[in-house]
């Protein structure tokens, strides 16, 4: 079934030093290699960045098929971007067919633009790849706990995405079942025309639906069981620390930035 | 005896090419006989559910085929879709499976799928609920306003209402209690008698099999051990111990009684065969 497929945010177990980095040094590190991806200009800045990524990459051991399936789902956008970036840039003019003008500026800014986006959606996954959606979720509350100051709801946001985290694959199981069930009374999913895939989609959307609310009130009745109450003084399990690798990683990741913007100051 | 469903070299790979590539199923061959009340017994993630699913063409096969009454399941795109009306299904815990506002239509999604005309279709409701014991008051309420056990049996007719040949029933009593179970199993044994369907009952409780099985096909590890009468298969004691299913617990009684020197028929597996082979023993000494 490729429902079962699906690697969106998907944590592969491992040992490597990017999987033993603290979550919010991880979560610094995408942020700072983003701003750094946005400072690049020119060569240099993207060839360094490439580099890091790759070296980051072969670090983590995840294999690099699986992280080219994440682009999948972005492929045309970048392939629109590209084109777009390709023939509507004006510059020196190498080849022209109708309103189509190939550039040298437009063949460089194509290549950088979609070396762009790849690279950002890349180490997003990386992150993702190698950070527990827990360790995550604990990271992204530490690194917005000055924000509860301003009344914002920083713990809760965080267990609300925990737990839709927790419930995504059980929530896929759960469809694949009902959807085999009812292929087995001779539903049909796949054949007709928009409305009756859409209300082919009944059978499958009331059961789910059903489900979905029954685990809510149970996890509600065991978290209350569990004298939950808020994030108001409770004590975690893990308690984050940042260790020397993490230092020397924000450190590295912040000279790395800099580096790139000077170099795109200078237009390299 | 004439085969009805039958695999030939089955094997179903699960995510394959990935870091969880998992064998569900390795090479199975795996018949079942027209007419025959079989129980299919196997630890959980044994490979049981995959082979059921292959049964009915929900599942492809990675390689072997799976046959209906001869013929290749997979021929044909309308051959799957019949095959899917001929093999009834009920899955695990077939009541989350409800989505209709009355139970009557929600028996009547399969038939509908069908394409049968309504005469036709009322008929199967009205008999399949009948089947499964709910009365005509209950076919107009909502699936939801009902208790677990009539939940069940209201999915449970969801399928019988297709009249398939074969119906397969993955494991029908779980999470019930003793009266609904034996309920179900009454309702099950009703259709195989009335339309002469052949049976495929999946189960891990022994005893429950043990009772209305003529044949028994033991699942492990992606691969059938071996199959039989209830009578043959619960000799290999050690075998489905190591497997974690063991035998009834009055066959492991009569084993121990026979591994203490009594002279007693250690092949039964129901109560009833106990007592006659106790009076038997006792006849044989003249105490009777």
């Amino acid at each position: 079934m490729a429902l079962k497929d699906i690697t969106l945010g998907q944590y592969f177990p491992g040992n490597s030093i990017l999987h033993r980095l603290d979550p919010r040094t991880k979560i610094l590190l995408t942020v700072i290699y983003i701003v750094a991806l946005f400072l690049a200009k020119q060569l240099a800045g993207y060839g360094i960045l490439l580099l890091v990524l790759a070296a980051a990459i072969a670090v983590s051991r995840v294999k690099l098929k699986v992280i080219l399936k994440g682009l999948k789902p972005i492929l045309f956008i970048i392939i629109i971007t590209g084109i777009l970036n390709l023939f509507w840039t004006p510059g020196d003019i190498l080849w022209q067919w109708g309103f189509l003008k190939l550039t040298v500026q437009g063949i460089w800014a194509a290549v950088f633009m979609v070396l762009r986006i790849s690279m950002l959606i890349i180490c997003t996954f990386l992150l993702t790849y190698t950070t527990s959606p827990i360790l995550l979720t604990d990271g992204l509350e530490n690194l917005l706990g000055p924000l509860k100051k301003l009344h914002v709801p920083v713990h809760e946001l965080a267990m609300m995405m925990s737990i839709a985290l927790r419930f995504i694959p059980t929530l896929i199981e759960e469809t694949d079942k009902i959807m085999s069930a009812q292929k087995a009374r001779g539903a049909d999913f796949d054949t007709g025309n928009l409305l009756d895939k859409a209300k082919a989609l009944i059978p499958l959307l009331v059961p789910l639906f059903i489900s979905a609310f029954r685990r809510a009130d149970e996890l509600a009745i065991a978290m209350e069981c569990r004298c939950y109450h808020g994030g108001e003084g409770r004590t975690r399990l893990r308690q984050l620390k940042y260790k020397t690798p993490d230092i020397v990683g924000i450190a590295g990741g912040l000279l790395l930035c800099a580096g790139v913007g000077v170099l795109g100051h200078f237009g390299l | 005896m004439e085969p009805i469903i039958q695999t030939e070299k089955l094997c179903h790979t699960y995510s394959a090419g990935t870091p969880f590539e998992r064998f569900a199923l390795v090479d199975v061959d795996f018949t079942a006989y027209r007419g025959e009340y079989l129980g299919i017994i196997g630890h959980t993630g044994s490979g049981k559910s995959t082979l059921i699913q292959h049964l009915n063409g929900l599942l492809k096969p990675t390689s072997g085929r799976v046959l209906f009454e001869g013929q290749d399941i997979w021929e044909s795109k309308e051959r799957t879709r019949q095959t899917r009306f001929q093999v009834g299904l009920v899955f695990q815990y077939p009541e989350y499976q409800l989505f209709e506002e009355t139970v009557y239509k929600d028996i009547a999604f399969g038939p509908k799928n069908m394409k049968l005309d309504d005469g036709e279709i009322d008929r199967r409701v009205r008999q399949s609920a009948e089947f499964v014991g709910l009365g005509p008051e209950i076919l107009e309420q909502s699936p939801f306003e009902l208790s677990g056990g009539q939940k069940r049996r209201v999915a449970i007719a969801g399928v019988i209402a297709m009249e398939p040949s074969v119906l397969i029933l993955d494991e029908p009593t779980a999470g019930l209690d003793p009266v609904g179970v034996s309920d179900i199993l009454r309702n099950i044994h009703d259709y195989h008698v009335a339309k002469n369907a052949t049976i495929i009952i999946v189960s891990h409780s022994m005893e429950e099999v043990a009772r209305t099985v003529d044949r028994l096909v033991v699942v492990d590890d992606a691969r059938i051990p071996f199959s039989g009468t209830p009578r043959e298969v619960f000799a290999h004691e050690e075998e489905l111990v190591a497997m974690g299913l063991g035998v009834p617990q009055v066959t492991r009684v009569f084993h121990r009684l026979r591994r203490l020197g009594v002279d007693v028929d250690d092949t039964v597996y129901t109560m009833e065969q106990a007592k006659a082979a106790f009076l038997d023993v006792l006849k044989r000494k003249g105490a009777v």
